[in-house]
């Protein structure tokens, strides 16, 4: 095998490489006939990535012959990125770029031709592996924004580097709402601020989404994608459902395409949603949530115990579910009781079981439809009765 | 009059003029050249810390003082030795009153007293400096001023240590190599330092000029064809391959950073010389060099 990148595409390549190290440690990179894949998967399998270069993005694509398995390998992540890691030498010195398998060594080699006619050369050691692969169908989502990466960008550019996770969702008169998500028991330093941006409608190119809706889902693999497509000058899809299950986000364009599977937070009532999604009213979400989470939990947790689940925290979080929650009352449009509701919060939900959760991929989307008890609505209703 | 006491020295000058800038530190002391062996003041303290800061990994330095300049020696392992040397030229004064003067002083504090008006002052200020060594067992003296405030620094030096000596002779030399320092900085900041030593391939013959770790994620070469733009002087009589613990050299990345020019040399016994042409904020040229011991005999192979 052999393929050849030549000129501003080495850096397209770098770059995806670099959003891909957001997410994995291992770098599956497989030659198929459609093109050259780069795949990988984060440890606790809550996050999944791939990308597929067109042998049109190649000068030249060399791949093993149809009646043979497509070459295949596994390296690590840090390796392979350390072929790429400054963009900007990349960039500026980086004339060509030839990755190819040497059997003989066991070795990956990826050579760079610079400027100056120096020449770099890594022999990467690798191991055999089975393809990656996650089950997503993006079609399958009801719900699909799409918009320029930069809008986007810049959309996610004041949250705080350390913010984990961000809300993502659709608010009155369809403006596409992002917002810092905070968990209940951080600092209360951290709590202090909610950091939300909000895009009208116009500046998507899709918006197909009831008001209502929402998805809390990873901030720094989403930076990653973002950065890729801003520098590539392309738009992002997003196509989720309800939470809990995977969101997923692709770029395309005629010479690649690129996926992002990033689980979402569970929503532990997913039924109430549809009460959301009538109330168009655009949750307030830190605020309401709290009382919610004990009574789900318990069904959470016995999912869970079936399948392989990432626990991102411990402790109690009134979890996402904002909007969605609240069967009757809106007190959650004022912003106004915050403060008030986080010193409130602590009596409310002694102890819980730490109910959030970012469900496996690859087995969480079979279980997602968990039907959580309608136990809880009572106690919401008393709370925000109580705030408002 | 003269001053005994040199924070009295300063004081009174202070005292007398205020709004003193660069004269204030040149009139003092002129009274008593003589009780100093060494006597260098400069406009510019950055064409002297500059230089320091090349050789600084670890925190003591010997300096050696004659009527041409400064060498600064730092050492480390017994295996690497850095010099920096600033000649006379670059002080506006410069006067050694014996023929050579020795002292070892702890480098990191050196640096620290010369960056004490920050180290990336504004456009336009400059700091001024003043060092007065009195001799064996006296402490240096630095005289610091930027716009009238002036800082008094006595740094403590310590008994001399014998300093290595490499014996690289230039009539050894087999290889040598003059590249453009530009060529060689992104390599050397992105050596795989999971690689216990950086293999130098030098060769009348392909690959003529080759830079090999050999990490946890397997080899990386970086090659330089001879009749590359960045290639100022080739001239190799014989392949040599040797390695170097990467340890040792990655300090002299920070020399590299600062450099225009490197000179890579190596003699019959694969000793490795580097030298950086280093161009300061006035245009005149410092030299500041490595030597490095072999790691071991490299196979025959690779």
């Amino acid at each position: 095998m052999r393929c050849l990148v030549t000129g501003g595409n080495v850096k397209v390549l770098g770059k995806a490489v670099h959003s891909l190290s957001r997410i994995g440690d291992e770098l599956y990179l497989e030659l198929l006939h459609d093109g050259l894949s780069l795949r990988t998967v984060n440890s606790s399998r809550s996050a999944y990535a791939c990308f597929l270069f067109a042998p049109l993005f190649f000068q030249q694509y060399q791949v093993a012959p149809p009646n043979q398995d497509p070459v295949r390998c596994k390296i690590l992540m840090k390796s392979f990125l350390s072929v790429f890691r400054s963009l900007v030498t990349l960039e500026r010195t980086v004339e060509k770029c030839c990755i190819s398998l040497n059997g003989r060594s066991s070795r990956l080699v990826v050579q760079l031709h610079c400027k100056y006619g120096v020449r770099k050369i890594h022999n990467l050691s690798f191991q055999d592996c089975e393809s990656l692969q996650a089950v997503f169908d993006p079609a399958s989502c009801p719900h699909v924004l799409r918009a320029p990466a930069r809008v986007l960008g810049e959309a996610v550019l004041p949250f705080p580097p350390a913010l984990a996770e961000v809300t993502l969702g659709v608010g009155r008169g369809h403006r596409v709402i992002l917002r810092s998500y905070q968990e209940e028991e951080a600092d209360s330093d951290i709590r202090a601020m909610v950091t939300e941006m909000s895009i009208g409608k116009e500046d998507f190119q899709q918006l197909q989404a009831q008001e209502g809706v929402a998805i809390t889902f990873c901030l720094k693999e989403f930076r990653g994608l973002l950065s890729f497509a801003e520098s590539a000058n392309l738009s992002l899809s997003m196509h989720f459902d309800t939470p809990g299950r995977p969101a997923i986000f692709t770029v395309e364009d005629t010479l690649l395409d690129g996926h992002f599977v990033l689980a979402t937070l569970s929503e532990p009532d997913p039924q109430s949603q549809d009460l959301g999604s009538l109330q168009p009213c655009r949750p307030q979400p830190p605020l309401q949530a709290h009382s919610t989470p004990h009574l789900d939990d318990f069904t959470n947790d016995d999912i869970d115990s079936y399948m392989i689940a990432m626990e991102t925290t411990v402790g109690s979080e009134g979890s996402r579910a904002p909007p969605l929650l609240s069967p009757g009352p809106q007190p959650s449009c004022s912003p106004g009781p915050n403060s008030e509701e986080d010193e409130a919060e602590p009596s409310t939900v002694p102890g819980t079981p730490p109910p959030k959760k970012f469900r496996s991929l690859f087995f969480g989307s079979i279980l997602a439809p968990a039907h959580s008890p309608q136990g809880p609505s009572p106690v919401l209703a008393e709370d925000s009765e109580g705030e408002g | 009059m003269v001053f005994r006491d040199p924070w009295e020295q300063v004081l009174t000058s202070l005292g007398s003029n205020v709004q003193g800038t660069m004269p204030l530190l040149t009139q003092q002391i002129e009274a008593d050249y003589d009780q100093y062996s060494l006597v260098a003041s400069l406009d510019n303290v950055r064409n002297f810390s500059t230089i320091l800061k090349a050789i600084h990994f670890q925190d003591h330095a010997t300096c050696f003082a004659t009527r041409n300049g400064i060498k600064v020696t730092v050492e480390k392992a017994k295996c690497v030795q850095a010099n920096a040397f600033i000649q006379a030229g670059i002080f506006q004064e410069f006067m050694v009153h014996e023929e050579s003067v020795t002292f070892r002083i702890n480098l990191t504090v050196l640096l620290d007293c010369l960056s004490i008006f920050g180290s990336s002052p504004m456009p336009g200020t400059l700091t001024a400096l003043r060092m007065c060594y009195q001799g064996y067992g006296y402490p240096l003296m630095l005289f610091l001023e930027e716009g009238g405030v002036v800082t008094v620094c006595k740094i403590n030096t310590q008994e001399p240590e014998e300093t290595l000596d490499f014996d690289f002779c230039s009539t050894n030399v087999i290889n040598k190599i003059i590249l453009q320092s530009e060529g060689l900085r992104e390599a050397f900041s992105e050596l795989d330092m999971t690689s216990e030593v950086l293999q130098i391939t030098m060769s009348p013959d392909k690959p003529y000029f080759r830079l090999s770790t050999f990490g946890n994620a397997g080899s990386s070469h970086l090659d330089y064809p001879k009749d590359s733009d960045l290639m100022e002087a080739f001239h190799c009589n014989q392949t040599q391959i040797n390695r170097y613990k990467i340890s040792l050299l990655k300090p002299s990345t920070k020399a590299l950073v600062l450099s225009c020019k490197v000179s890579i040399r190596t003699d019959n016994r694969g000793f490795l010389s580097l030298q950086y042409m280093i161009r300061n904020e006035d245009g005149q040229i410092s030299f500041v060099e490595y030597y490095c011991c072999p790691d071991e005999v490299p196979e025959s192979e690779s």
